[in-house]
């Protein structure tokens, strides 16, 4: 897998219009998705009572029930996981208070063997950290924004800003498909690939931004284009290869690290993809078209001038 | 002319890395702090109120709760625990390891307002009038537990059993306004929210107070306890919680840690099948680069949490990244047609400034989770941030020494093979 760009033509450039269709498409999709079916939001942001048990190998919903009836209580929904059934989530829409949570341990700490793992969460508590999340995701933003306006140029901020927020959206809008619970760990994956996208996205624009400066007189579109196909092409191997190794760390949590960690790791994998495909094909051409534009309001300019 | 001086120097420092690492490395895994999720314990948000109408819960209040709850954890007896206000009105408390977690929780939660009030509900003594760290448990006569409390001052005593000489007086803990003894009496015994209503038949000028309640021993131990610890100043409410069965906390390790080796075991053949010889050099750099964070997340007293072992995970891609970026620079030059010395030279300082810029964007997200992340979520960022730093440390400035042992040797002269780059890329200068 050598990539040399004497002998390499892929044209990324050419297909802008057909990757930027694509994405629209998927960000339309995701806003109606989440706003009929919406995520499964788990109690870290809703309110109520989540009983994580281990038990026997090939335990049942109806175990669990019996278990529940005999202390009086009556889960709101079963669920079982791991990989021959030996765990089981037992959900509660009201918070249960400390009595009934102590009885719920003593209960299953005999008859399965060990503690249950128990939280609890309030609506206000379950509200605020849905909001501390988006405003950290802004707050990044923005200070990244005026990182890379510093260091490089306000339209390469603009670029990556956009690349980040579409992966946060496809890790949101793919969840929402899945139906596959939104809890802490989740957000953690999404901050995290935030801060991966916009590495992704830095070392690609680092290269622009050099062979930029080789170029003697860049004029037309065509000359930008000519940049960032070749940009793209030199870093492609460093992209593949780096998203490969962190997919390897990723996948292996995924498939080993256990029911713990699952969400965090499937969403990571899903940031992973998109992360790589937003820097090759979202953040650089949308770089190339805005710059192109201010180019020719330059070119514009400078016309009025002379005459 | 081959200078193996160099090349001697190599294999003497990765022999002094190896050997620090297999000595200490199995010391400091054992040192590091679990999280509740990794070791089971328990963890709860309590939102403060007010125990009186018109008290204002302000900082003061906040740090004086704090105190009472550390007192009340060193009853329990647990290592670490964590007590931490957060915003205005809230603390969290956080207890890893703790064997009984149902006792500790009554401990926490209790208020521990010790009251003595006549049949009326008058206030007549309080947890004020009491000496600190003066309850014991003592036994009576039937042998049956007591706990016995000092006051400060006989004469108070002598003066309140005076006012309702004939009558009882009711010892209550945490008294709310609204319980009425007239009520209370009425329930079965187990009910009754006061613990003890003795009659006062004489006069008492005593100190020494002993309260009879059909206590257990271990009901008794846990008032004697709570009213040693400290009253609590306000009513804690338990907004948050999540407790975690050691069982479980072991099992996400286990199962964490074991997936992080197939991760990294991946990653390393990856690494070395890619890049042949700077793979082997991008092995030794990230194997001792995982050993030094754990070092340092040691000496920052840091809590390892479950977000925190893939934050090191990640940790590990990024450093990957950083050699990566490096390796393609150094294939780039040599393509180009650069020897392999001068090759080396180029890429390594050409690749500085994309590294840089890329690991400061992802500190400053980091930095941002950070400061507005819950304690998971913070436990992930410092981790993170920790991770970056050090991979700078190995990735950039240890890959560059070591390869560049192996290059300035000569020794690669002329074998772009080893470095993943075929003869026939090569372009002519």
């Amino acid at each position: 897998m050598n990539f040399n760009y004497g002998e390499t033509k892929i044209d990324f450039v050419k297909h802008r219009k057909k990757f930027f269709i694509f994405s629209g498409i998927l960000a339309i999709v995701g806003m109606i998705l989440l706003s009929t079916i919406g995520l499964n939001l788990g109690i870290d942001f809703e309110s109520g009572t989540k009983v994580e048990l281990l038990g026997e190998e090939g335990l049942t919903a109806d175990i669990v029930y019996t278990e529940f009836a005999e202390i009086g209580l009556e889960p709101d929904d079963v669920l079982l996981a791991g990989d021959r059934n030996e765990m089981a989530y037992a959900s509660f829409i009201g918070v249960l208070n400390q009595e009934e949570m102590l009885t719920v341990q003593r209960h299953f700490d005999t008859s399965f063997g060990a503690e249950p793992n128990i939280s609890t969460v309030t609506p206000t508590i379950g509200r605020e950290l849905a909001r501390n999340a988006f405003f950290s995701v802004i707050f990044a933003s923005i200070g990244i924004i005026i990182y890379v306006t510093i260091r490089f140029e306000l339209i390469y901020g603009l670029a990556a800003i956009v690349a980040l927020l579409h992966d946060a959206f496809f890790i949101i809008t793919v969840f929402s498909i899945t139906q596959m619970e939104v809890n802490l760990p989740f957000i953690a994956a999404v901050l995290t690939i935030v801060g991966y996208s916009i590495n992704d996205t830095i070392v690609t624009f680092d290269r622009i931004r050099e062979n930029l400066k080789y170029e003697k007189k860049v004029k037309s579109f065509e000359d930008l284009a000519r940049v960032v196909n070749k940009s793209l092409i030199q870093t492609l191997a460093r992209s593949i290869n780096t998203v490969l190794t962190v997919v390897f760390a990723a996948g292996a949590l995924l498939l080993f690290g256990g029911e713990a960690i699952r969400t965090f790791s499937f969403a990571l994998l899903v940031g992973l993809v998109a992360g790589t495909y937003s820097s090759l094909f979202i953040a650089a051409q949308l770089w190339l078209v805005w710059k192109s534009k201010s180019l020719q309001k330059k070119r514009f300019k400078t016309a009025e001038n002379e005459a | 002319m081959v200078k193996k001086g160099r090349i001697v120097a190599f294999f003497l420092i990765v022999a002094l890395l190896a050997g620090l690492v297999s000595t200490t490395a199995m010391d400091n895994a054992r040192e590091i702090k679990l999280g509740l999720d990794l070791q089971g314990g328990f963890e709860v948000l309590y939102e403060v109120h007010p125990a009186h109408e018109g008290d204002v819960i302000d900082e003061e209040v906040l740090k004086s709760t704090v105190t009472a709850l550390n007192q009340r954890i060193n009853v329990i007896g647990v290592s670490e625990p964590n007590v931490a206000i957060e915003g205005e009105n809230r603390i969290r408390v956080q207890l890893a390891g703790v064997e009984d977690q149902q006792t500790a929780r009554e401990l926490l939660s209790t208020e521990a307002q010790l009251t003595f009030r006549d049949v009326d509900d008058n206030l007549k003594l309080d947890g004020a009038d009491l000496r600190e760290g003066g309850a014991s448990v003592t036994f009576d006569e039937a042998n049956r537990p007591e706990v016995a409390v000092t006051l400060k001052d006989a004469n108070l005593f002598a003066e309140v059993t005076r006012e309702v000489l004939g009558s009882q007086l009711v010892i209550w803990l945490d008294y709310e306004d609204g319980d009425s003894f007239m009520e209370e009496r009425l329930k079965p015994e187990a009910e009754q929210k006061f613990i003890s209503a003795p009659s006062v038949s004489e006069v008492l000028n005593t100190r020494n107070v002993r309260i009879t309640g059909n206590f257990t021993l271990a009901e008794a131990q846990f008032l004697a306890d709570v009213l040693n610890a400290g009253a609590l100043p306000v009513s804690l409410e338990e907004v948050y919680s999540n407790s975690v069965g050691a069982a479980l906390g072991e099992k996400a390790m286990e199962r964490t840690i074991y997936a992080g080796f197939i991760g990294i075991a991946l990653i390393f053949l990856y690494m070395l099948v890619y890049y042949r010889f700077m793979g082997i050099i991008a092995v030794v750099t990230l194997s001792f680069y995982i050993y030094l964070v754990l070092v340092i997340f040691n000496l920052m007293n840091a809590v390892l949490t479950l977000p925190g072992i893939a934050a090191l995970i990640l940790g590990v891609g990024m450093a990957v990244d950083a050699n990566i970026i490096t390796y393609e620079r150094i294939k780039d030059e040599l393509r180009s047609g650069k020897t392999t010395m001068s090759a080396f030279k180029a890429g390594s300082r050409r690749s500085l400034s994309t590294i840089l810029d890329a690991n400061i964007t992802t500190i400053l997200a980091a930095s941002v989770l950070f400061y507005f992340g819950t304690m998971a979520v913070q436990g992930f960022a410092v981790m993170l941030i920790v991770s970056i730093l050090t991979s700078f440390l190995t990735a950039v400035y240890g890959s560059r020494l070591l390869l560049g042992l192996w290059v300035n040797s000569r020794i690669l002269n002329k074998k772009p093979r080893l470095f993943g780059v075929k003869e026939s890329e090569i372009s002519e200068l």
